[in-house]
């Protein structure tokens, strides 16, 4: 009977509130009518030892909350309770207390105990509702409480818990911001939380407290991608709609090559103006230089990019519009264009939902269809309207059709307007003429139909139809007056019975703007309405003076005396404006002495030729605002509203995201990696992974993306893999100390997985098969390629001295991959301890042997081409053999213009790559500048300041020039490690008077220096670049460079590469097919400066110039831009 | 998210508010209340009304507005969703959603509305867990609390939280193990005056009620999964499963639930079961109309089309109708212009019909617009897509359960202009 007593406290209203309804309980019993004592019956229940009065009066309670009854005064009486044994009473405790501890501070806090000891509480349901309360109760002196609770729980064993804690962060920060930094720690920590319960909850108070630390989300942006499905629904909008920010700011735009064919001048042209002006007008070249970069490259995807787009849009079904929605939204602004098409169906299918629904969609489709018209185009009856329909959502589908009329479905279009004309919702007709105005406006074949058609409405009989037709007729007639003066004739007629204003206005001004196409009947109009001047609404007197005036100009002869009468009427007139008008006009057309010169212009002033309205949708531009958001709803900024950022121009590195690889993502990847050495002799010299070159025009289908997915997986181990041994010592010992670091803090982590050593592959398959779906192979299959691979390893390393090191360089690789994916077993590192102290030494021999590669290598390299030229003579390949493996890096060095004369005031800079080792720092790339002074006078104290860098870049800069005599040249060097990127380095260039910000890019392969190796060598490191790492490119070679000398004249020129020695052992030695002797291939070694990446370059020859040009690189950027400079030199 | 919540009725009462964060004062809703007026039906209140400090979000619902307040930015229709969500659970919960059945339940009411938002972001949406949280009320249970003093809170933490089934609790149990399916599939239509089809689709749901006991999986394939066009499921269907094999793959929910609703590709013709033959004219001039309106039977594969109703919204000209139905019943309203008339079995042999006079304003010119006639029917028996379900099977329990699948054809947005 509880709850029964219950209801009809409720239904008798607020008056039967205090009556007595607990017959069962005779001690509490009695009548109670002054509001004060009224609730006297309710602590005393609340007293009473029974939790069945107590729950009782707690119902009640809640249900004069939920009515909006002030309860407050029971604020003592409840808080007892807090404690209560019976979960109900409890739960309905809780509820009071949160929405009056505001106002009870003191009070509140004698509960605070009761939730510290929830909080300690074994059953995580009980600490999770704790913690809720507690941060619920918004009084700012359980702050500190607070704090310390969330971040216990946010290390909570239950995920439950954990997600409350989530939950509770913006909570507190909106009671105190200043925890802004403390909460961020914690919301760092529970975003590498990887339960779906957290996530959702997680990324929700990162939006609300601090939205703008996009960096946080870098290392979780893979892991958010894949759990996004397992994500509740909830979740899923707040991580998609985050998600799209993140990819506005790191990813190129997959639209720019369209955007530039928009532009005009067409791709093929940008493409390759860059190289052809260089020489020319370098001076233009150097300050678009950073667009020209992003311009010059194909786009290709990032495989991130890909991720994020093939993971939301199964969620296209989902039942929930909001998913929908946000999927679209982010399909709309990051998809390639065409792939956008797909959310057209699912959106289609939202239209079928509640109006509520239909009417956020029908807005978003509006925006869209300004934008990408086609996408929506098949579903063009899906709009059509029913009479049944609200208005509201009858006239954003009119709004949706307009838009998507074009030439071929207008008939259709217009023949659909026709019914809804006759419609009984007078708003929806108005807004169908105006609809009808914008396809005429838009679509000239159907003007005159339209004309006509409007024409027809005006023997309405529905004055607001009329009122509307005249007003849509008047902005379709300015486009072209004079073919129309019949309609114009028509409308005049009308003034006697239009009563709407708006129209009237309307048919007055058409009048007057094209009088003198109706000079007869233009007077007489004025003259009907100076009768009635008086009675005409403001809008419509303002256009009769405009009448007036513009009469009295053409036709002053007729209309001189009622001008002046309808002046007067006007300068007496109650609204000021018209008052002001009238006196302004009068000036300005009636001649008198005092006059200005103005009045002469008078007629050109009034009758000046107006350009014709342009019907524009409302919906225009409001793309701007990210779409499926309130604030894109309102056409206006709502509060929190997180701008969509614009397209980066160069994309930031994409390794922030591989940074901390969760174990599981890093094993697998492993795991994949070997699975990939493995098959590499029987697949490598066919067609290899399609992955990296994945452009935007390409299928969308999830298929190809899934192979891409894997070999973003396989970037990441590359990137971590394979470590250099020509790192130089003191970044060795940097990392050595870094290293040291980090094992101390990930201690823990590494302590529960430290197993016995000899199941290490054993348990890093099961902790991955843990996370990662069961699709992968086999377990066998891993084992077994793991233990292949260590047999290669060990097996090549006897081969020879470079082969040893080699191994040695594995070890590093081992080492290094430590380095970057912190939680990885101690004991590896406990093993290796003695091992690498060894590898130290040889890599300290080595880095005797390496820091000058150039000059050094390339004398051995000569003598070995020169031996192999004549050895190899019978096999057909041409005597220049390998000469410019050599020659390349001397000669044409191609010079870059730093400095214009004419902006250097005289002074001239230029720099070239000189790529010679940069002595003070390995690492760096030597720019050689000369300096020209073409002025007359001396330039003092040359130097540089002010670099702007991108993060991780440094520059050694040239030595101060004290003085530049006038006429004489000097030259400099300067070193930059541009940190393999191809980031432009900016500063200032300064003498003693002026200041030049000049910036310095460095086409990509430049970033390089050459390497040697043998043929096997190379194959062997080939064959570890595979997947993503190997970017492979079709060409037909130029007539002019089909010999070997061009061939590798133009790789060397575009690439600092040493040329990599072949046919020196046996061609067979690898299984793959043996290429044919008469198609030669090519082979260039390098490493990146500044990471010692190894850099590939291979150019098979094939019949009649065609060729196929692999570069493998791990640095995958640099892979893909090498391949686009290498394929302009030699397709060119 | 959300901060506050206010419920509305028809007379513009705020019969219940929810704060899930600071109090907002209810005066907040004079915003709405001014809208409201401005709109001239009441489903034209715009969904989004900004104010100076806050943003209203409402939908409504059975003659009641849910009225969510917003501080900042959210995608409107994460609310908008999420407050028809509320409205489907307070309907799971008590049956109806009314104003009565609500105030009659204020406790049950505010104790879902304060698991289902945390701070304002949705915390347990799932109706299979909140039934676990809050135990519906029913008489039976009532009465039981009564006696034993025992509530209708949930002790334990619903298991699904933490499950990887989140929208199924364990330990189900059921002496009957029976799954039932209905194939629902509805047919929009727009028919022109002449009576040809501008536009017809058919969209579909299969509603399910699955009383299993365990976590069984089951799997339900179709004759002709082809013809779904567009589809969106319940979060328990693997998706990978459909791309891949056509084959709907799930661990049900407990109870009912909207396994999937699907769109039939609009390439196929779709088959339109009723005609209407319709003779509507106003004379000018004269103060009488005439009306003459006919049904029959088109494309039924020989199935009875049942529970017809045709409505429609005269002009508003029209004062009154005398009419005379050769089956069924019709009724006028002469304030709303509202023409319905329930015409019940269509029999081929004998096809219903309306006919009479209406008669028009005196001296008023003849009203330009002609009434849509919505049409309203159910086809027992038979999906009109020919959609059709294979098989039904399942695994992981032992048990043979009682499999059933039922069909229907209802009409949608069924509108014939004149």
């Amino acid at each position: 009977m509880s709850t029964s007593s219950a209801f009809n406290d409720e239904k008798g209203g607020s008056s039967s509130v205090g009556e007595p309804e607990y017959g069962h309980d005779p001690a509490s019993g009695g009548i109670f009518s002054s509001d004060y004592k009224r609730h006297d019956d309710l602590k005393e229940m609340l007293d009473s030892n029974k939790d069945s009065l107590k729950l009782e009066a707690m119902k009640r309670i809640v249900a004069m909350i939920a009515r909006g009854k002030n309860a407050s005064d029971l604020f003592p009486a409840v808080v007892k309770n807090v404690a209560c044994k019976n979960i109900e009473v409890k739960k309905l405790v809780y509820v009071y207390l949160v929405r009056y501890a505001e106002e009870q501070q003191d009070l509140a806090l004698l509960s605070i105990s009761t939730f510290q000891r929830g909080l300690k509480d074994p059953n995580q349901l009980i600490r999770a509702s704790a913690l809720r309360v507690l941060s619920s109760i918004r009084v700012t002196i359980i702050v500190p409480i607070m704090m310390l609770a969330i971040k216990e729980a946010a290390s909570d064993m239950s995920p439950y818990v954990r997600k409350t804690a989530a939950h509770a962060i913006p909570k507190l920060y909106s009671l105190d911001p200043e925890q802004k930094d403390q909460l961020i720690e914690v919301i760092e920590k529970l975003l590498a939380d990887k339960t779906t319960l957290v996530a959702g909850s997680v990324v929700m108070a990162f939006e609300e407290v601090c939205p703008e630390r996009i960096d946080l989300i870098h290392k979780n942006y893979r892991k958010l991608c894949n759990l996004l499905i397992d994500v509740e629904e909830w979740g899923q909008v707040v991580i998609i709609n985050m998600l799209t920010r993140y990819a506005r700011t790191q990813f190129l735009n997959p639209n720019i090559n369209e955007s530039l064919l928009e532009e005009g001048g067409g791709g093929e042209k940008t493409f390759y103006a860059s190289d052809e002006d260089e020489d020319e007008d370098e001076e233009k070249e150097k300050k678009a230089e950073a667009v020209t970069m992003a311009k010059r490259k194909p786009y290709v995807m990032d495989p991130d990019h890909r991720l994020l787009l093939r993971n939301t849009k199964p969620l296209l079904q989902s039942r929930n519009a909001a998913v929908v929605m946000a999927v679209a939204q982010l399909y709309f602004h990051l998809a390639p264009k065409a792939e956008i098409g797909v959310i057209a169906k699912a959106l289609v299918r939202l239209l079928r939902s509640h109006s509520e629904v239909q009417y956020v969609v029908l807005q978003n489709v509006a925006t869209m269809t300004i934008k990408r018209r086609g996408m929506f185009e098949p579903y063009l009856k899906s709009f059509y309207i029913r009479s049944t329909d609200p208005t509201q959502i009858k006239i954003l589908k009119l709004e949706v059709l307009t838009n998507l009329a074009n030439e071929t479905n207008i008939s259709t279009i217009l023949r659909e307007f026709q019914t809804y004309i006759k419609s009984m919702d007078k708003d929806f007709v108005a807004a169908t003429i105006q609809a009808i105005g914008r396809c005429a406006t838009n679509i000239g074949e159907v003007r005159d139909t339209c004309l006509n058609g409007l024409v027809q409405l005006l023997s309405n009989r529905d004055e607001l139809v009329v009122a509307e037709s005249v007003v849509v007729i008047k902005k379709l007639l300015q486009m072209q007056p004079e073919k129309h003066s019949d309609i114009i004739k028509h409308m005049a007629k009308l003034t006697d019975n239009i009563q709407v204003p708006m129209a009237r206005a309307s048919i007055l001004w058409l009048i007057g703007e094209y009088c003198e196409h109706v000079p007869k009947i233009a007077p007489d109009v004025l003259r009907k309405m100076a009768k009635s001047f008086t009675n005409e609404e403001d809008i419509v007197k303002l256009q009769i003076i405009n009448l007036a005036a513009k009469l009295y100009l053409t036709n002053s002869k007729q209309t001189k005396l009622l001008t002046q009468y309808v002046l007067n009427l006007a300068k007496y007139d109650q609204n000021y404006d018209i008052r002001d008008r009238a006196r302004f006009i009068r000036q300005l057309i009636v001649p008198t002495e005092k006059s200005g010169a103005l009045s002469k212009y008078a007629k050109k002033l009034f009758l000046a030729l107006k350009p014709a309205p342009v019907l524009e949708s409302p919906f225009k531009d409001r793309d701007h605002f990210q779409l499926g958001s309130l604030s894109h709803l309102l056409n206006a900024k709502a509060g929190g509203y997180q701008e969509l950022p614009d397209w980066p121009e160069a994309a930031p590195d994409p390794s922030v995201r591989n940074v901390e690889v969760p174990e599981w993502t890093k094993c697998s990847s492993r795991e994949k990696r070997k699975e990939k050495k493995v098959e590499k002799p029987f697949y490598s010299d066919s067609e290899g992974e399609s992955g990296p070159t994945e452009s935007a025009d390409s299928e969308s289908d999830s298929g190809s993306g899934s192979e891409s997915g894997s070999g973003s997986e396989d970037s990441r181990s590359g990137s971590e893999s394979d470590e250099s041994k020509e790192a130089s010592e003191s970044e060795e010992e940097e990392e050595e100390e870094e290293e040291d670091l980090k094992k101390k803090k990930k201690k823990k982590n590494e302590e529960k997985q430290l197993k016995k050593p000899v199941q290490e592959s054993e348990s890093e398959q099961s902790s991955e098969e843990e996370v990662r779906k069961p699709e992968r192979k086999s377990k066998q299959n891993k084992s077994e390629s793991e233990s292949e691979s260590d047999e290669d390893e060990e097996s090549e390393s006897e081969s020879s001295e470079s082969e040893s090191e080699d191994s040695e360089d594995s070890e590093a690789e081992l080492k290094k991959k430590k380095k970057v994916a912190p939680p990885k077993p101690a004991f590896k590192a406990a093993k290796k301890e003695n091992k690498k102290e060894k590898k130290e030494m040889s890599l300290l021999d080595l880095d005797d042997f390496e820091p000058a590669p150039s000059p050094q290598v390339t004398p051995v390299n000569t003598f070995l081409s020169n031996s192999l030229v004549t050895d190899l003579e019978g096999l057909s390949l041409s005597d220049a053999a390998l000469m410019p493996a050599t020659i390349a890096p001397s000669s044409a060095l191609k010079s870059y213009e730093l400095l214009h004369r004419i902006t250097g005031e005289g002074l001239s800079v230029e720099y070239c790559f000189s790529r010679q080792p940069f002595s003070p720092d390995a690492n760096m790339v030597a720019v050689q500048m000369h300096f020209t002074n073409n002025s007359t006078s001396d330039t003092k104290s040359l130097h540089m300041e002010d670099v702007k860098l991108q993060s991780g870049m440094r520059v050694k800069e040239f030595p101060e020039i004290e003085l530049l005599p006038a006429g004489e040249t000097a030259t400099a060097v300067m070193g930059i490690d541009f940190c393999d990127s191809t980031q432009a380095a900016n500063f200032q260039l300064c003498t003693h008077t002026r200041k030049f910000f000049v910036s310095i890019q460095p086409p990509v392969g430049e970033l390089m220096r050459p390497f040697f190796m043998t043929e096997n060598e190379f194959k062997k490191e080939q064959g570890q670049l595979m997947g993503m790492n190997e970017i492979t490119e079709k060409l037909t070679l130029d007539v002019k460079c089909r010999n070997e000398h061009t061939i590798v004249q133009k790789v060397t020129t575009a690439a600092n590469l040493s040329r990599v020695p072949c046919g020196s052992d046996k061609e067979c030695s690898t299984p793959p097919p043996p290429p044919p002797p008469k198609h030669p291939i090519y082979r260039f070694a390098g490493r990146t400066v500044t990471s010692s990446s190894l850099v590939l370059v291979t150019v098979a020859t094939k019949d009649e110039g065609a060729a196929q040009l692999t570069v493998n690189c791990e640095k995958m950027v640099i892979g893909t831009m090498l391949v686009k400079d290498i394929l302009l030199a030699l397709t060119q | 998210m959300i901060h506050s919540l206010f419920l509305i009725n028809a007379s513009g009462d705020i019969f219940l508010e929810k704060h899930w964060k600071s109090v907002v004062s209810r005066s907040v809703c004079d915003y709405f209340f001014e809208a409201q007026e401005r709109a001239s039906e009441p489903e034209n209140v715009p969904p989004v009304i900004p104010t100076p400090h806050h943003y209203l979000i409402s939908v409504l619902r059975h003659r009641i507005y849910f009225v969510a307040v917003i501080q900042s930015e959210v995608p409107p229709l994460f609310v908008i969703e999420f407050l028809h969500r509320v409205v489907d659970t307070f309907q799971d919960y008590f049956g109806v959603c009314t104003e009565a059945a609500i105030k009659d339940n204020v406790v049950v009411v505010y104790e879902l509305l304060e698991e289902m938002l945390d701070n304002g972001f949705p915390l347990a949406t799932e109706s299979n867990i909140l039934k676990e949280l809050i135990k519906p009320p029913t008489i039976l249970r009532t009465m039981v609390n009564t006696i034993t003093g025992s509530t209708n809170v949930g002790e334990q933490l619903p298991t699904g939280q933490l499950s990887v089934v989140p929208w199924r609790r364990t330990g189900v149990k059921y002496t009957n193990n029976e799954a039932y399916f209905d194939v629902v599939e509805e047919i929009d239509a727009i028919i022109d005056k002449s009576g040809s089809t501008i536009t017809a689709e058919i969209q579909g749901v299969i509603d399910a009620c699955v009383k299993l006991t365990g976590m069984p999986d089951l799997t339900l394939s179709f004759m002709n999964p082809r013809l779904l066009d567009d589809v969106s499921f319940h979060p328990c269907v693997r998706f990978k499963r459909w791309e891949a094999e056509r084959i709907l793959s799930f661990i049900p929910p407990d109870g009912n639930f909207r396994l999937l609703s699907y769109h039939v590709s609009s390439q196929n013709l779709v088959a339109i079961p009723v005609y209407v033959k319709h003779n509507i004219t106003f004379r000018e001039g004269s103060s009488q109309g005439r009306f003459d309106l006919t049904l029959g039977p088109k494309q039924t594969m020989g199935k009875v089309v049942e529970s017809v109703l045709v409505s429609s919204q005269l002009p508003r000209g029209v004062l009154n109708v005398n009419l005379n139905p050769s089956q069924g019943t019709y009724t006028f309203d002469p304030v709303t212009k509202l023409l319905s008339w329930d015409v019940g079995k269509i029999n081929p042999q004998k096809l219903p019909s309306l006919k009479g006079t209406m008669s028009l304003q005196a001296g008023a010119s003849k009203p330009d617009e002609n009434p849509t006639f919505n049409i309203q029917f159910k086809i027992q028996q038979m999906a009109i897509s020919g959609l059709k379900v294979n098989r039904l099977d399942m695994y992981g329990e032992k048990y043979k359960p009682f499999k059933g699948i039922k069909y229907m054809t209802k009409a949608g947005k069924f509108q014939v202009r004149t």
